[in-house]
This record gives structure tokens, C-alpha cells and sequence, in this order.
């Protein structure tokens, strides 16, 4: 009892310190207004939307500008190598039937996740690079998280860089779509949380000390920093459910897959960010 | 993993100019302090010295410790007065070296 | 009662917080590079440099470029510049880059020749936490200058 009284006590006090504090607040710039400052956010918005970039401190922006000094295209050089590189027993690289790929994969990767009529299923690229391996190469698929796959997917979505994201969502692609928009304002885990919550709800706002993005999809995969390594936006995924005390998806799953295919029509419009580096 | 380092250098520059160079070399930068997932601290396994040679010479050199980021990254200026070759090298705590080098034109 | 750290944790629990903030937060802290062993201090630094350099270091002359606030502590741009000709008269020998939070301060020593033509270099660094980045230039007479700078390394949050 006495607990219970200290507690409300304690939390009562809290609150209104809180609220002192955010009363003060008007005078001082809120987080999200001092980063639209740099005049190099402007690129990165299109009305409502913001990427990941607007949400990154100046320091990580920098990285990701000079694509020299962002790391993520250690892997890019591994995705361009394996362009022309000859695998699998049909004797075939991808460039034997893509040609240069910054011309024939121009705009492709903006349209990612893709209803596939032969295969009848929603293929993100990741798929889609496998079922070529596979069928036309003879070739032994790559693992989802593999250098391989992330600087191939790197390096042909760099191909749509700075073209809006584009995904079709009507016709045999709905059904995906709203099992992707089912998925995303889902409660789940111990903290109940659906994706929606965070990014849809509380963007803008201090997630302790980060600054809460939009979880916008266009810049991935990613070099992240905490990572230390270019990701799949599969793999970030999975650390969103694993915070929210959530069982998570593995890569490449149906679940996930229909997630991307909603979330890169959040971000429609927004330029492709490919390889993006965030925090 | 691709092992080819990332390396910029103009490829000319006027006589007594001041050229910026950067590196990138991809590598985990493994500290020695991280434990693994049967609970077993993961030997130390860094790059720990970087090396710019220009003409055969030595210009530059870096010691590295775990606390240098993984993927190392350096930037840095040299001015140039003839025309030459610039070396790299990257050797690990294994003594494994990782060499590239890049020409210069100077007029 | 209050006084006890403990109880206050418990008391003004995360959810609490959570409510009276308005924000869902999920705080994975830690997670960094030390894993719980003694860290440098800056003590323990400054004796470190004081084994390499010897002598008794003045201040100035070198400027240490770090964000103020570190996204993540894996990876922090930092540059380095000496104010220095840079000629083969008087230019920088060496200058060596420690951080006084880290699990060992050494972070990494530049041997720099003249050259380079100007004493600035760039890297990145590991920060296991907020601290001071000190860096000690040694110049080609033998003379020592020091530098030093605060950057806040933010934990928490879904990025940290």
C-alpha cells in the first residue's frame, strides 16, 4: 500500500516535470527542425514523406553522400564484379542477357517487390535475382544476407537512384499489398506493438536518444552503422519485431516480402536512395 | 567479401599540387572484446597498419588499434611534384598484406 | 525508501515513462564494444601518452574534427589537422589519437612525413560511450602539442 502510494506519488511528480518541460519547450527547436536545416534534406522529401535521410545527423549524411567514402559500396564493387562474372551450368553471367547494367536495370529496382505471373507469387528482388540463377544461369541460389546477394541487390537498385519509387499495388499485386498493410498495423510481441505505432504515430519524436524515422524502405539495402556492414531491409525487419519482443520473420519470407511491397508504396514518390547509410 | 580495397587518387595533377587520396578497404575489424555465440570471446583479428608509399618512398603510415572502425577509411594529402606510382598496403594482426597502387600524371 | 536506486528504477518504470512521454520505446542499451571489462580512464590515458611522447605536452595547435553527438558509437568520423608548414624543416612526425572512454585508449597512431604537405588526416572510430578524444602531435623538434574534444555517444533508441 504504502508502494503503491510512493509510486503514484513518484509518477504524479514525473509527470508534471514532463509536462513542465514540454511547456518550455515552444522556445527551443524541436529535434526534426534543427535537421530540416541542412539545405540537403530538400532532396529527400516529397509533401509528408521524409527518408531516413532527413532523421540522420549531418555526420552520417556525409557518409552517404561521396559515394567514395560511403562503405556501403565495398559491396556495390562485390554486386558490379558478379554482373559479368560467368556462374552456374548454363554458362551464362547476368550480363549475357542484361547487357550493361546501368542501362537495362535502369528504373528496375523502383519497382521491387513484383507480382511475377510465371511464378504467380510477390518476388522482391532478392527472389527475383535467385529465380534467374536458378532457371536461366543453373546456378546455385545466394543466401539472403550474403555479401553476394547484398551487393548484387545494392548494386542494381543503385540503378534507380534518384528515381521515384514506383510499385504496383492493383491488379494480382493487391492481394499482397493488403496483407502487407494487415502485417504492418498488426499488434504483436510483449510490448503489443504494431509497426504503425512507431512510424505512423510517434515519427519525429526522441526514441530515447534517437530521433524516430518514418521507417522508410527506398534507401536499402543499407550500410548501417550499427551493423557495421551493408543489410537487407528483411534484416531490419527483424530487429524491429525482435524490439518489440516479437517472434521474427526470416528473410525472404511471404510476411516480409508483402511488408516491403506496403511500405515501398508508403514511400512512393520518394527518390531511391540506394545504398543509403543510417545509423 | 570482396578484397579489392576501394582507392582514390587523381589521376593528374599540376606540379607542386596538393592532391587528396582516400582508402577503403572492407574488413570486420574484430576487437577481441566480443563474445561469440557459444560464449567465447572472438580472438582480436584487425587490420593494424596502413602504408603509403610514392616513389618507393614512404609518405604515409598508420598503427592501428581495435578501436579504428570496421571497413577502415582514411583521408589524407600528399603534394605531388613528379609523376609516379602510389602504393598501398594493409596488414592484418596475421601479417597478411593487402597491396594495390595507383598512378599519377604530373605536368 | 526513495533513496534506493532500485526502487526509483522500479517506481518510474520504463512504462511510465513511456505514457507520460507519449512514445513507444523499446531501449536496447549496451550492446557496445566492451563487454563489462575496465575501461580507460583519463588517468590511465594520459599516463599511456605520457609513455610514448615523455616529454610534458603543450596545448594547441591541434584541432580534432568529431560530430557533438555520435549517431552510433561503431563507426565516428573524426579529422584530424596540425598546424604545422609541413616542411622538411618543420612538419609533424607523428600524431597519436587516444580515447580516454574506450576499453584501451589507443586508437591510432599517424606517422606523417613532409610530403603530405599538410598535417590533416580522416578516419573512423569506435566510441564505446561519451567521452574525451585527445590527440598528441609531435613535431619534428621534438616539441609535443595536444589537443582534445567532447563527443556525446548516444545509447538507445532502435538504432543504438
Amino acid at each position: 500500500m504504502k508502494r503503491t502510494i510512493i509510486r503514484v506519488t513518484v509518477a504524479v511528480g514525473a509527470s508534471v516535470l514532463l509536462a513542465a518541460c514540454v511547456a518550455a519547450a515552444p522556445k527551443e527547436k524541436t529535434a526534426l527542425e534543427k535537421r530540416l536545416e541542412d539545405p540537403r534534406v530538400k532532396n529527400y522529401i516529397v509533401g509528408e514523406k521524409m527518408t531516413g535521410y532527413v532523421f540522420a545527423t549531418a555526420a552520417t549524411r556525409t557518409v552517404q553522400d561521396d559515394d567514395f567514402e560511403n562503405p556501403a559500396f565495398l559491396w556495390v564493387d562485390i554486386g558490379e564484379e558478379n554482373w559479368s562474372k560467368v556462374d552456374g551450368a548454363a554458362g551464362k553471367s547476368c550480363a549475357s542477357c542484361h547487357g550493361d547494367a546501368p542501362d537495362s536495370m535502369k528504373g528496375v529496382g523502383a519497382t521491387y517487390p513484383k507480382y511475377s505471373g510465371e511464378t504467380k507469387k510477390l518476388m522482391a528482388l532478392q527472389h527475383r535475382i535467385n529465380w534467374e540463377r536458378e532457371n536461366r544461369m543453373k546456378a546455385k541460389p545466394w543466401k539472403w544476407e550474403s555479401d553476394e546477394m547484398l551487393g548484387m541487390t545494392a548494386y542494381v537498385k543503385l540503378q534507380s537512384r534518384g528515381m521515384p519509387v514506383n510499385v504496383k499495388i492493383d491488379g494480382p499485386a493487391k492481394p499482397f499489398y493488403e496483407a502487407g498493410k494487415k502485417f504492418y498495423n498488426q499488434r504483436r510481441g510483449m510490448l503489443d506493438m504494431a509497426c504503425a505505432n512507431c512510424h505512423v504515430d510517434y515519427p519525429a519524436t526522441m526514441i530515447r536518444s534517437n530521433l524516430l524515422s518514418q521507417g522508410m524502405p527506398n534507401g536499402f539495402p543499407t550500410y548501417r552503422l550499427k551493423w557495421q556492414k551493408v543489410g537487407s531491409l528483411h534484416r531490419r525487419f527483424r530487429g524491429c519485431n525482435k524490439q518489440v519482443r516479437a517472434a521474427p520473420y526470416k528473410q525472404g519470407t511471404d510476411e516480409y516480402t508483402n511488408l516491403e511491397l506496403f511500405l515501398m508504396d508508403r514511400a512512393r514518390d520518394l527518390p531511391m536512395e540506394t545504398p543509403s547509410v543510417r545509423m | 567479401m570482396a578484397k579489392k580495397p576501394r582507392i582514390k587518387v587523381p589521376k593528374s595533377a599540376k606540379k607542386g599540387e596538393q592532391i587528396q587520396i582516400k582508402t577503403l578497404i572492407s574488413h570486420k575489424m574484430e576487437t577481441g572484446r566480443r563474445k561469440g555465440k557459444d560464449g567465447k570471446l572472438i580472438p582480436r583479428m584487425i587490420i593494424n597498419n596502413f602504408s603509403c608509399k610514392f616513389g618507393g618512398k614512404e609518405v604515409f603510415s598508420a598503427d592501428m588499434y581495435p578501436a579504428i572502425a570496421a571497413n577502415p577509411y582514411f583521408a589524407f594529402y600528399v603534394t605531388v611534384d613528379k609523376s609516379g606510382t602510389f602504393e598501398f598496403a594493409w596488414t592484418d594482426d596475421k601479417g597478411k598484406t593487402v597491396t594495390a597502387s595507383k598512378d599519377i600524371a604530373v605536368t | 525508501m526513495l533513496e534506493d536506486t532500485g526502487e526509483k528504477r522500479r517506481v518510474l518504470g520504463r512504462r511510465d515513462i513511456l505514457k507520460a512521454a507519449g512514445v513507444g520505446v523499446m531501449a536496447i542499451a549496451g550492446g557496445g564494444l566492451a563487454s563489462g571489462s575496465a575501461f580507460a580512464t583519463p588517468e590511465s590515458t594520459a599516463e599511456a601518452l605520457k609513455k610514448i611522447i615523455g616529454t610534458a605536452a603543450k596545448a594547441g595547435k591541434v584541432t580534432i574534427k568529431l560530430p557533438e553527438i555520435a549517431e552510433n558509437g561503431r563507426t565516428v568520423p573524426i579529422t584530424v589537422s596540425v598546424d604545422s608548414p609541413m616542411t622538411s624543416g618543420d612538419y609533424v612526425k607523428t600524431i597519436i589519437v587516444m580515447a580516454e572512454g574506450n576499453p584501451n585508449p589507443e586508437v591510432v597512431n599517424f606517422n606523417l612525413t613532409p610530403a603530405l604537405g599538410k598535417a590533416e588526416i580522416s578516419t573512423r572510430m569506435r566510441l564505446g560511450k561519451t567521452q574525451n578524444v585527445v590527440a598528441a602531435a609531435v613535431m619534428s623538434d621534438g616539441s609535443v602539442y595536444t589537443g582534445k574534444k567532447q563527443v556525446k555517444v548516444t545509447i538507445g533508441g532502435c538504432g543504438g
